[in-house]
């Protein structure tokens, strides 16, 4: 690959894998499932703190209306997904952990689900603070899988200056073709949502980043844009993990992003498409973020496909439809690679909730679960793409030297995204060393 | 040529001589100005205390605690490894009181055993509770609940816990020294350190309430309020549908508070009998694990 970047000028990330792609849903449309009878909306689909409840017991509420408020600026609010009855306030499931607490909603049968509440504006008055503060209203997460407050994202603290936003269309994770779906069907929508986060962020250029497996999707976004335009659209090589933010600015800009840095620090915001597209479509409506496009796809599923879900739809109801065979038994919430499984099928889809996989190839489960000693083979290490020794790592993890994989092994700068585990000829389960580890030394240092 | 010889070795012997004259009388030199009196009961004592450095004394390890030892700063029961015999020497040696200490322990809260606690997933992966934790929770329904993979069994330095045949972990209270490793370990700590002469104890943390917990789990508190109203005012309340014991107020404690709990999640942990359900609590006859 390296003579390959050099003959064609392709600055590309090192490291990484090549998983089977099993993009099958590619072709699939965006459609619709019929709405569930029960929402389950729980309360911290959001990185930062959980939202506070607007609504009671009994009452009702209409498609889109505001039914949780942002508690502070690290929070978003919560938007109805349907017209219905609020059912109650309890604790749920989640692809999280521990039951959290979330609104119920008993959706109206006879409803035309149309969304009744919404504040249209004019967005060329608006100044970029103000962007960012209708942001936050309209509920906006990173919709890639991370969830994490996408005004919180766009505002940029005063001491950095970023240049450029990058635009994360790589999608790298197996299975997945959500965003694909959306740069090919809602095109518009996408060119408005980065012309918005260019307002807010101030930035003079963005680049939309894609993998050559979806060069369809290239054309068509370069299609759409004039001469002169300040968005370039850019094909990266395919290759897991292309989809990480310091991956991609690396493929996009050739910018490094220093340990324990952020994008800002080199001048760069990193945006999924799913998150613009539906900013440019929400935010002239004045509406809240009540939906989303999610990929149901694997061995166990009769119609995959790309389908667009309320907010809450428990993942049993989206079963029943897309029709499920019983013998698959695993069940993941986002992408193979880094989507957690789930225990209960009355969890929800979440706003970070890219996709539902059923997995599991029972043959090999025996086989599976044997761990072997590490050989020394070093493929961990010629797999992860922040240049880390999981290796290394891994070992002192079955020691529990926790604090020394931080300080002399660079263990905050793994972002988890299984490389080393999907490589490793002995099975060691590295990545989920690293989880541990890190949820050790978080609490530690709380 | 035999005499060139002979002066080569004479010069070698010489200059090394000369070379560890003068880096003995360094050593010599730095041994007598840079000498610090260390008391030598220091060595002593840490030949007598435990050398397991677990840090339940509440110093950094054996040594500063000998040190601490002889400037008073703690008596010799503190060391909650010793046995009394040890701990008798100790203070004989230093001529002081051993001290009075009140004798703590690890206590699980919870009692959910795979014969009461239903599961809602078969967890193939890693075997540790810290990993399952992480995939959405654990398999169990109950997301507040003892997992059941060890870690805390294995993190013990003193072998006190051991895993029952319900995949519950049982701390024995005499290897006990409440170093607090179980406590750190636990993903969803369930473990803390009690003094081992409380006897009223909420073995339970799920936060929900009525039925709904008691689908969970058969031993989960339901938060029917009955051991609120049944002990006396202030020794337990209702807090995010959990009963919580307040422990300043432990004196007032009896198995009273225990009878009518229709579950068996408060309980009354007798010195001789174990653990003592009320006489309302549900019957748990079932031996094997619940299936899925």
């Amino acid at each position: 690959m390296g003579l390959f970047n050099l003959l064609f000028g392709q600055k590309g990330f090192t490291h990484g894998i090549h998983p089977p792609y099993h993009k099958d849903t590619a072709d699939k449309p965006i459609r619709r499932l019929p709405f569930p009878p029960q929402l389950v909306l729980p309360l911290d689909q959001h990185i930062g703190k959980p939202a506070i409840p607007l609504v009671v017991k009994g009452q009702e509420v209409v498609r889109g209306e505001p039914i949780a408020k942002a508690d502070g600026n690290f929070s978003v609010p919560l938007h109805a997904p349907a017209t219905g009855r609020v059912a109650g306030i309890e604790l749920m499931p989640t692809p999280k952990g521990p039951k959290t607490s979330a609104i119920l909603i008993d959706v109206y049968e006879g409803s035309t689900q149309e969304v009744l509440w919404e504040q249209p504006r004019d967005m060329s008055e608006l100044s970029p603070q103000e962007i960012i503060q209708a942001i936050q209203d309209s509920g906006m997460v990173g919709l890639g899988g991370a969830a994490f407050p996408s005004h919180m994202k766009l505002a940029i603290p005063d001491d950095k200056q970023v240049d450029t936003l990058i635009v994360n269309g790589c999608e790298c994770e197996p299975y997945l073709t959500c965003d694909h779906r959306i740069m090919l069907e809602h095109p518009k929508a996408l060119l408005r949502g980065i012309r918005y986060a260019m307002r807010a962020t101030g930035t003079e250029k963005a680049i939309i980043g894609i993998e050559d497996n979806k060069m369809d999707a290239v054309e068509l976004l370069k299609g759409h844009l004039s001469k002169g335009s300040p968005v370039e659209v850019k094909a990266v090589e395919t290759k897991y993990p292309q989809g990480s933010e310091k991956m991609l600015i690396k493929s996009a800009l050739d910018r490094e992003v220093p340990t324990g840095g952020l994008p800002a620090d080199v001048g760069v915001v990193v945006n999924n498409v799913g998150t613009l597209a539906g900013l440019g479509d929400l935010l002239p409506k004045g509406r809240g973020l009540i939906e989303r496009v999610i990929t149901v796809a694997g061995p166990g599923i009769a119609k995959p496909g790309n389908y667009l879900v309320p907010l809450g739809t428990p993942i049993r109801h989206i079963l029943d439809h897309v029709g499920y065979e019983g013998a698959r038994t695993e069940f993941i919430l986002g992408g193979p690679m880094m989507g957690p499984a789930v225990s209960a099928l009355d969890t929800p889809i979440t706003k970070g909730t890219s996709g539902l996989l059923v997995l599991n190839e029972p043959s090999i489960e025996e086989e599976s679960h044997k761990i072997w000693p590490c050989i020394r083979c070093a493929r961990c290490v010629s797999a992860c793409p922040m240049h880390l020794n999981p290796s290394m790592l891994g070992q002192l993890a079955a020691k529990r030297k926790y604090e020394e994989m931080a300080e002399d092994y660079h263990l905050t700068d793994c972002f988890e995204c299984g490389c080393c585990s999907y490589v490793c000829p002995s099975n060691i389960p590295l990545v989920q060393y690293f989880r541990i580890a890190k949820a050790i030394n978080r609490e530690q240092a709380a | 040529m035999d005499i060139e010889i002979a002066l080569n070795v004479t010069t070698a012997i010489l200059f090394m001589g000369i070379l560890g004259l003068l880096l003995s009388s360094m050593l010599v030199f730095a041994n007598k100005k840079l000498w610090v009196f260390e008391d030598p009961r220091i060595d002593d004592l840490e030949g007598m205390l435990p050398a397991t450095n677990c840090g339940a004394c509440g110093s950094a390890g054996c040594r500063p605690f000998a040190e601490a030892l002889i400037s008073g700063e703690v008596t010799p029961a503190q060391c909650t490894v010793s046995n009394a015999e040890a701990i008798e020497d100790i203070a004989d040696y230093l001529g002081v009181e051993s001290g009075d200490v009140v004798k703590r322990v690890a206590r699980l809260a919870c009692a959910g055993g795979n014969h009461v606690a239903r599961m809602r997933a078969q967890y193939n992966g890693l075997e540790s509770c810290r990993a399952a934790t992480v995939v959405s929770g654990g398999p169990k329904s109950c997301t507040w609940g003892c997992i059941g993979l060890s870690d805390c069994a294995e993190v013990c330095d003193f072998d006190a816990i051991t895993m029952d045949h319900n995949g519950l972990p049982i701390v024995d209270n005499a290897k006990c020294t409440a170093c607090g490793d179980c406590v750190d370990i636990c993903p969803k700590d369930l473990f803390s350190i009690q003094d081992a002469a409380h006897r009223l104890w909420v073995a339970c943390k799920n936060l929900e309430h009525g039925d709904s917990a008691e689908n969970d789990c058969e031993v989960a508190c339901t938060a029917c309020e009955r051991c609120v109203k049944d002990s006396p005012e202030g020794l337990i309340s209702i807090q995010d549908n959990l009963a919580v014991i307040d422990y300043n107020k432990i004196s007032l404690a009896s198995p009273i508070a225990t009878e009518r709990c229709p579950t068996g999640a408060i309980v009354w942990l007798d010195e001789t009998l174990g653990v003592i359900k009320g006489q309302q609590a549900k019957r748990i006859v079932r031996k094997e694990a619940l299936p899925i």
